[in-house]
């Protein structure tokens, strides 16, 4: 390895800042909030690194990137290899360098953070996949001999990629089945174009073709073939399908026009564009006055939409406070920068509507106060009597979660299924109770986060590996 | 890429059949399910219901009337052109089970829809009656595919062009009338003649199958665009349906939500007709 440092003794670097279009500005565009790091302030960044002998932050990435080693050729301006060590665990730099949430995996560990602010490892991760894609010579990292074995992956979301990238550079013929008509799955549906330009998700799939592995895109498997057929023709079957059906705040007035789930909503602007009407053919309600329910990430990114969309006024009504937030505190910050305004402690109980238009025209909410602590150790909402609120919205997205897609699962006999429909896998290796068929992500966990779902990749990935080299 | 082989314009136009290339969908296809389209890469993604396919030479049939921007994209594509992309088959399929005698009902370009279903009934071993119905003559559709696939074929036109001059609710319910031992309904068309067919086979105590077209944007299950209220409950019609019971649907709720984007879909039309129009378009025809 290289070099053992000391804690520098020189003047103390502070941790750089990436330069971002201000919120007054940015907030009537969809380009992305922070522009990334100049060569120069990368290599400033990563000599902050003190190459720990025994890096912490690498137990706290779920894909375990080689984080020191990267950050060492980047502080050596060997850029090309500070990719290569990231892509040896890595397939999706460009992604997660952007919507990891760091401060609580590899960052949250660094031992700089101590006293410090820790080393800025998503943003190298991203000056890394960036500059390789914008200024890199066309490589690839070495790729094991062909072993003859055939796998499919259903879905091309975080997991799916992942055990792709895995599985191909390990020498394995792999095709990729995506139900919609670009591969990316929630990265290029979900994750809107500021925080996660399309064109990336595009570059990472690309990659994993220059690699060699095939992409089918408008195969719903499970209704174009399932997976007992797939089975026939693969050795080994992988379902990162991801979560699916929205959730609904089941309250009256639903049904009126202008509310959406925040699938709906995002995947109208995301995947096709319809930010771009009438350029685009994909309409949206661009609604004047817009709230979002709920207070993940998914919120966060659909009240910044809104903004974006031409929004004056844009809402998050959250039933809790905002301590309770479980979206990332970026996220957050980056919303009320932008202007996004929060009622917190407040609960939806219908939405009004004009029934000659349909349109929606507002909602009722109910104060509410913490009272003690629930089974989640967060303190619950309890409702306030006689406190009952009006306010005036267009628009309405409803982000609290999604459930189990059927249709996949129901078409395929011998799977295990839990209580909310999820499949039933093993959390160490991915393998569900059919045989030949491993599975991960939003499909066996439920919605959490792309880097949960990349883990849950890599591991069955692992597993999948031994199975088809050892046969177990 | 889907390319389409063969294509046909039926109403005076208005009404456009297209047999398209797509192997994996025509080996699975089943009546009652249907496919996503999108023409080209700015192009929305828009759900029709599959009028027919053969597996053996890897097509399937389209049938849609031209009603707003995308269906008038459609309508430029030609033989050996192609949807960017096709999608299915998605929903469920019908159930075709023998129960003695059935009564389909299609209205414009319902009554695509229903032939496979008609068909279905009828290879089944029913006795299948059928009334289809339009405006007027010339805005009737395969009655020829729509006779050979009935025991008993009833046409109704509005303007009294053809057939019976009337909605095909007056033959549903002479039909009810003369045959009470029908078992099962099955009502295929715009939104308020399947509602008011329900009416008609609720008096009766009937069986009613309708095949819904809410607004969809994924088409499985992802979105949520496509909820509908069926009894009450709310349900996705891309993955619940696109057939329910029609006793239990809420038409008005279906209704309302399928104009959302009523203004919206006359901008998108009036600039495609302007660009069509005047040769700035890059549609290709």
């Amino acid at each position: 390895m290289s070099e053992e440092v000391k804690a520098p003794k020189k003047e103390k670097i502070p941790r750089q800042k990436m330069p971002e279009q201000p919120a007054n500005v940015r907030r009537h565009n969809f380009e992305e909030v922070p522009n990334g790091y100049t060569p120069e302030l990368a290599m400033k960044e990563a000599e902050r690194c003190i190459q720990c002998k025994d890096p912490r932050c690498r137990q706290g990435c779920p894909v375990e990137v080689e984080i020191p080693a990267f950050i060492a050729k980047i502080k050596e301006g060997d850029f090309e290899g500070a990719i290569r060590k990231i892509w040896e665990k890595n397939a999706l730099p460009a992604v997660c360098g952007r919507v990891c949430p760091q401060e609580v995996q590899c960052e949250g560990m660094c031992i700089m953070g101590k006293k410090d602010a820790p080393v800025a490892i998503g943003n190298l991760e991203r000056f890394a996949a960036d500059q390789q894609r914008k200024h890199g010579r066309d490589i690839l990292p070495p790729k094991a001999a062909p072993t003859g074995k055939k796998v499919a992956v259903v879905g091309s979301g975080p997991s799916g990629l992942t055990v792709a990238g895995d599985l191909i550079l390990k020498g394995h013929d792999v095709t990729v089945f995506e139900a919609l008509h670009l591969p990316g799955g929630v990265l290029i549906y979900g994750i809107p174009e500021f925080r996660l330009p399309k064109e990336i998700v595009a570059s990472e799939c690309h990659y994993l073709e220059r690699l060699g592995g095939k992409i089918e895109v408008n195969s719903v498997i499970g209704r174009s073939e399932t997976v007992d057929e797939l089975l026939e023709h693969f050795d080994v079957v992988y379902l990162g399908v991801g979560a699916g059906l929205p959730v609904f705040l089941k309250i009256p007035g639903e049904h009126f026009i202008g509310v959406y789930s925040a699938n709906e909503y995002l995947t109208r602007s995301n995947l096709m564009k319809a930010y771009d009407f009438p350029n685009y053919d994909t309409p949206i309600v661009k609604g004047k006055n817009v709230a979002t329910f709920g207070g993940g990430n998914v919120a966060m990114d659909s009240a910044r939409t809104a903004l974006r969309l031409g929004a004056e006024h844009s809402y998050i009504i959250y039933r809790r406070s905002r301590d309770e937030l479980p979206a990332r505190g970026a996220e957050v910050h980056h919303a009320e920068e932008e202007g996004v305004e929060f009622l917190f402690l407040s609960n939806p109980l219908r939405f009004l509507g004009d029934d000659a238009t349909g349109r929606l025209t507002g909602v009722e909410c109910l104060k509410m106060e913490l009272g003690e602590p629930d089974a989640s150790g967060r303190r619950r909402p309890v409702p306030i009597p006689g406190s009952e609120f009006q306010v005036k919205i267009d628009t309405a997205v409803i982000a609290i979660g999604a459930g189990s897609n059927p249709l996949l699962t129901k078409s395929t006999p011998g799977l295990d299924l839990n209580k909310w429909g999820y499949i039933v896998a093993d959390p160490k290796t991915g393998k569900t109770m059919k045989p030949r068929v491993w599975a991960g992500g939003d499909i066996v966990t439920g919605s959490a986060t792309v880097i949960l779902a990349m883990g849950a990749g890599r591991l069955a990935s692992n597993s999948i590996h031994d199975y088809l080299t050892m046969g177990w | 890429m889907f390319e389409i082989v063969e294509r046909q314009e039926m109403a005076q136009g208005t009404i456009i059949s297209n047999w398209i290339k797509a192997p994996k969908i025509a080996a699975k296809a089943k009546p009652g399910q249907f496919v996503i389209l999108r023409a080209n890469d700015k192009g929305e993604r828009i759900p029709l219901t599959m009028a027919d396919s053969d597996p053996a030479k890897g097509l399937i049939n389209i049938i849609y009337m031209v009603v707003g921007k995308s269906t008038a994209l459609f309508k430029t594509l030609q033989v050996g052109q192609f949807y960017q992309d096709v999608i299915g088959p998605l929903g469920q399929p019908t159930h075709l089970d023998k129960v003695g005698k059935v009564i389909c009902v299609g209205g414009g370009t319902g009554i695509a829809v229903m032939h496979p279903i008609a068909r279905g009934l009828k290879q089944a071993g029913n006795f299948v009656y059928s009334v289809i119905g339009s405006r007027s003559k010339d805005l009737l559709i395969m009655e020829e595919r729509m006779k050979a696939a009935s025991d008993e074929l009833m046409i109704c036109t509005d303007d009294g062009t053809y057939g019976h001059h009337g909605f095909v609710t007056d033959k549903l319910r002479e039909t009810l009338e003369k045959h009470k031992d029908i078992a099962l309904a099955v009502c295929i068309g715009p939104v308020p003649m399947m509602k008011f067919c329900c009416k008609v086979t609720k008096e009766f105590g009937v069986k009613t199958l309708v095949s819904l077209n809410p607004i969809m944007v994924d088409g499985t299950g992802m979105c949520g665009c496509c909820r509908v209220k069926i009894g009450g409950q709310m349900k996705f019609a891309c993955v619940d349906g696109p057939e329910f019971d029609g006793h239990q649907v809420d038409w008005d709720e279906l209704n309302l939500r399928l104009r959302s984007y009523l203004v919206e879909e006359k901008v998108s039309y009036d600039q495609f007709k302007a660009g069509h129009g005047s040769g700035k378009c890059s549609c290709g025809s």
